[in-house]
Formats: structure tokens, C-alpha cells, sequence
């Protein structure tokens, strides 16, 4: 609790009082407010704060302009992992109980403990599951409409390949995406990414099958 | 918990129909039953009682507490809040501002009481506190004083606060805030980048919490959407929790207070 007057960066601001601030100012200010407003608890530790090029430059009340967003889509499609065993698809039983796990890395999660792929937050998935969010796009039938009947198939490549990417970062073909970038991120393991992928794809899993 | 069983409940009783008719119906039922009585009523009474009562090291009562309308005025403060006071150069929210007057009238300490963990000591008394005080803005509307420099500069800074991204998801508050219509699995969410309407959003908050039989102030409202957004702790009555509060408010203008009210 601080009850000084103002903040350091505010009580700057406004000495030039009269005109107002610039917005560069305010930025400088709001860094300011941040930076004194939050303290570390259990495994939410300070560096959060940090923001990369990306968090930045999707910070603004505007999106960024087409040509900016073009340009940080591609840094961010460089940092892609690509399964290095060339295995893109796992076990959509173990991608279900993924996609249905909200928990991790909050101050209240322990360390240590995998997290979830938090997909039913945003994201309706299977028939069966009536309680889905609605801030990303609906995935229910996601194998089926892009017709993968193989996910192994050299046909399927192409989706195969465009849903890792997104699984493993979101911002490389949608700049600022409200989706987390898991794989970039460290958030999701490779392994839990092809549980995802299968539950996305195989045509047995609730997704598509239903 | 509760509330999930009772939807459970809920959804039994209205008896064999197809699975989304009677989930949707379950949950208008609930919503509808949830609207019959608040006990956040419970935490009125006992916040009234509270401010009227001597406490603390100086044994004073917390009448002459100035919340912006002049010194035991209640009516109306709660809409008008954030706003800037003289005697702490400080945009304040209800609930640093209450700490202010529990230090200055009461003796408390202040610091001590933003370092106790919500639920516990005097955090305790401050959501009665919160209860009682915006209960005595129901049903009026929202118009945050924005006259003064600091105060358009907290707002300012609470639209940027709002829009920060970062941490290991990088979310902000406006990923899941920006637009309307959208839920978090069942969970409605307000789009508070607008005025979200009459009793929505800022306006329905501190609000009694079903699902965990608590009053939740505005501070442990916010600082449970940075746990969500995987951000590192939230200091309780910061700037940053106050600059949203003067953002949110103000682009609630004119929206009718339903606080406290009842929530899942």
C-alpha cells in the first residue's frame, strides 16, 4: 500500500502542470504504476511483467497497422518448433483431458505441476461438452471440415503443420491473438501439443467423431 | 462448488428433456432464485454497524470518514469513486480510501491492513464496510469526477493498465474484456472497454459470491482476474488496481449501481 502522494513517475508528470501529457508521457507513467503495483507470489514472479516486442506493440488501445502485424507475424513463425521425430499426432484421450484442464501457472499452482491446455475457456471442442467459452472460434468438427480422414497422411501435411503452428504460437499467423503462444511459451510440452493435435484431428476423437 | 451443484439440482428436477433445453433453463432458474434474495444484506447491516462503532487504537467511529461528499456523507459517494482527495494527494478507490480514514480516524495501520491476505483481520470488516457503503449508492448512477488533472491522468493510466500484456499467456484485462457477447465457458463477460450497461461490469461490484459464500470488494475482484491472467500479485489499493477502477468508472458514466449484488 503506498499512501506517499502520488507515484514518483505521477508526481514527474504533473510538475509541468498546465499543458497535458503527452502520450508518451502517460506510457512512462503507466510503466511507472506498474512497476510498483504488483509484487511476487509463489511461481508469478516479477520478470511477468517484462514485456517482449510482441506483448508490447499489442499493448496499444489500436491493433498495430497491417505492415507492423505482417512483421511480427513472421519473428514470430521463426521461433517454431517443429516436432523433431517428425510425429505430429498423439493420443486425443489424453488431448480431451488437456483441452478440459483450465489449471497452471498461477500464483496459486504449485510449481512443478504440468498445465492444462485451458481449449473449453475459449473454445467450443466436442457435442458432448455444453460448457465452452467464446472469445476463440468454435473447433467443434475442426478434422472433419478440413477433411483429414489421415492425420499421418502426406495428404493432411499441410493442416497438420498450420494447426502445430498455431498450437505452439498463435501470433505467427495472427499477431494479436488473444490466444497464448503454449509451445513458445513453455506453457504446453511438444507431447502434450500432439495430445492436442489429436484431439483436434484424428477423426475418433469427440471432436469430430460426434 | 455450491453453485454447480445447485445447477446440478436444478437441472434433475426439470426432469428428462434434451440436455442443452434443460441445462439452459437450469440456469435461468438458478439465476432467477439467485435474484430472490442477496445475503450480501448481511454484510449491509454489519458494515453500518461497523462504521457507527468505535474501533481501533483512537476508539473513534468512522462518522466523520470524508469518501468525497464531505465528512459522514455515504449517499451517493460510492458512484463518484475513484476520485482525487486533498488531504492524501491521491486518486483514491472505496476501498484505499477507506484504509485512509481507518489510519487517520481510527489509528489503524493502514500498510498492515493492505498486507493482510482477503478473508482475513480487518480485511474482514472492510468488505462489510464496502457492502454497507455502496449499498448506499444503489440504484444511482455512475459519474466519476474527471475535473482534475489527476484525475484524467489516472484514467489515463488505467487504459493502458487495461490493455498491458504480458506473462506467460500474455493476456490483458481487454482479451477478455474487449468485446461483447463473449463467455468464458458459461461465464458471461462484460465488454468494459464501453459502458457495459445498467448493473454489469464495474457496476455490479463488491458483489456476494455463490459459489464461495464471500463479499467480494472491487480489489479481490481484480486481483482474482490477474491471478487468471497468470500475472504476478496485484498490491492491495495500488495505483494500478486504482487507475483501472477510474478507467472501468468512468466509461461506466451514467450506468445504474446494482452493488452489491449477486453473483455465481
Amino acid at each position: 500500500m503506498n499512501l506517499k502522494p502520488l507515484t514518483l513517475a505521477g508526481a514527474a508528470l504533473l510538475a509541468g502542470c498546465g499543458t497535458a501529457p503527452s502520450p508518451q508521457d502517460l506510457d512512462r507513467a503507466t510503466q511507472g504504476v506498474i512497476h510498483a503495483s504488483f509484487r511476487a507470489q509463489g511461481i508469478a514472479t516479477l520478470d511477468r511483467l517484462n514485456q517482449d516486442e510482441l506483448q508490447q506493440a499489442c499493448s496499444a488501445e489500436q491493433a498495430p497497422s497491417a505492415e507492423v502485424a505482417k512483421r511480427l507475424e513472421a519473428a514470430q513463425f521463426a521461433t517454431i518448433q517443429w516436432p523433431g521425430d517428425g510425429v505430429y499426432v498423439g493420443d486425443w484421450r489424453e488431448g480431451e483431458k488437456l483441452a478440459q484442464n483450465g489449471r497452471g501457472m498461477t500464483w496459486t499452482d504449485p510449481a512443478g505441476v504440468p498445465a492444462g491446455g485451458n481449449c473449453y475457456n475459449c473454445h467450443q471442442m466436442s457435442k458432448a461438452e455444453i460448457s465452452y467459452g467464446t472469445i476463440g472460434p468454435s473447433l467443434y468438427h475442426y478434422g472433419k471440415l478440413r477433411s483429414v480422414a489421415n492425420p499421418a497422411d502426406p495428404a493432411a501435411r499441410e493442416i497438420v503443420k498450420y494447426t502445430w503452428g498455431k498450437l505452439w504460437n498463435a501470433k505467427a499467423t495472427n499477431a494479436c491473438s488473444n490466444m497464448p503462444r503454449f509451445g513458445h511459451a513453455g506453457v504446453l510440452s511438444p507431447a502434450q501439443i500432439k495430445d492436442l493435435m489429436a484431439l483436434l484431428l484424428d477423426p475418433a476423437s469427440p471432436v469430430n467423431a460426434q | 462448488m455450491r453453485a454447480i451443484v445447485l445447477l446440478g439440482a436444478l437441472v434433475a428436477a426439470a426432469g428428462p428433456a434434451p440436455a442443452q433445453t434443460s441445462t439452459a433453463d437450469g440456469i435461468a432458474q438458478y439465476r432467477a432464485l439467485l435474484a430472490d434474495g442477496n445475503p450480501a444484506e448481511l454484510w449491509e447491516a454489519k458494515g453500518e454497524a461497523l462504521w457507527k462503532q468505535p474501533r481501533g487504537p483512537k476508539s473513534a467511529s468512522l462518522e466523520a470518514c470524508d469518501l468525497g461528499k464531505g465528512p459522514g456523507v455515504v449517499k451517493g459517494a460510492f458512484v463518484e469513486l475513484p476520485r482525487w482527495f486533498a488531504d492524501t494527494q491521491r486518486v483514491q478507490d472505496l476501498e484505499s480510501r477507506l484504509l485512509s480514514c481507518m489510519q487517520a480516524l481510527q489509528g489503524f495501520d493502514a500498510a498492515a491492513i493492505a498486507a493482510t491476505p482477503f478473508g482475513k483481520g480487518e480485511q474482514v470488516n472492510i468488505e462489510a464496510l464496502v457492502a454497507y457503503v455502496s449499498a448506499a449508492s444503489r440504484g444511482l448512477r455512475f459519474n466519476l469526477p474527471q475535473s482534475r488533472a489527476e484525475e484524467r491522468q489516472m484514467y489515463e493510466v488505467g487504459k493502458r493498465v487495461f490493455h498491458f500484456r504480458a506473462g506467460p499467456y500474455d493476456f490483458a484485462c481487454v482479451s477478455c474484456h474487449g468485446e461483447a457477447g463473449k463467455r468464458i465457458r458459461l461465464q458471461d463477460l462484460p465488454n468494459l472497454t464501453i459502458n457495459p450497461g445498467d448493473g454489469v461490469g464495474f457496476a455490479a461490484w463488491p458483489a456476494y459470491r455463490v459459489s464461495s459464500g464471500e463479499l467480494w470488494g472491487m480489489q479481490r475482484r481484480l486481483n482474482d482476474c490477474y491471478r487468471q491472467q497468470r500475472f504476478p500479485y496485484p498490491g492491495y489499493a495500488s495505483d494500478a488496481t486504482i487507475a483501472l477502477g477510474v478507467y472501468m468508472g468512468v466509461q461506466a458514466k451514467g450506468a445504474q449501481s446494482s452493488a452489491p449484488s449477486i453473483k455465481r
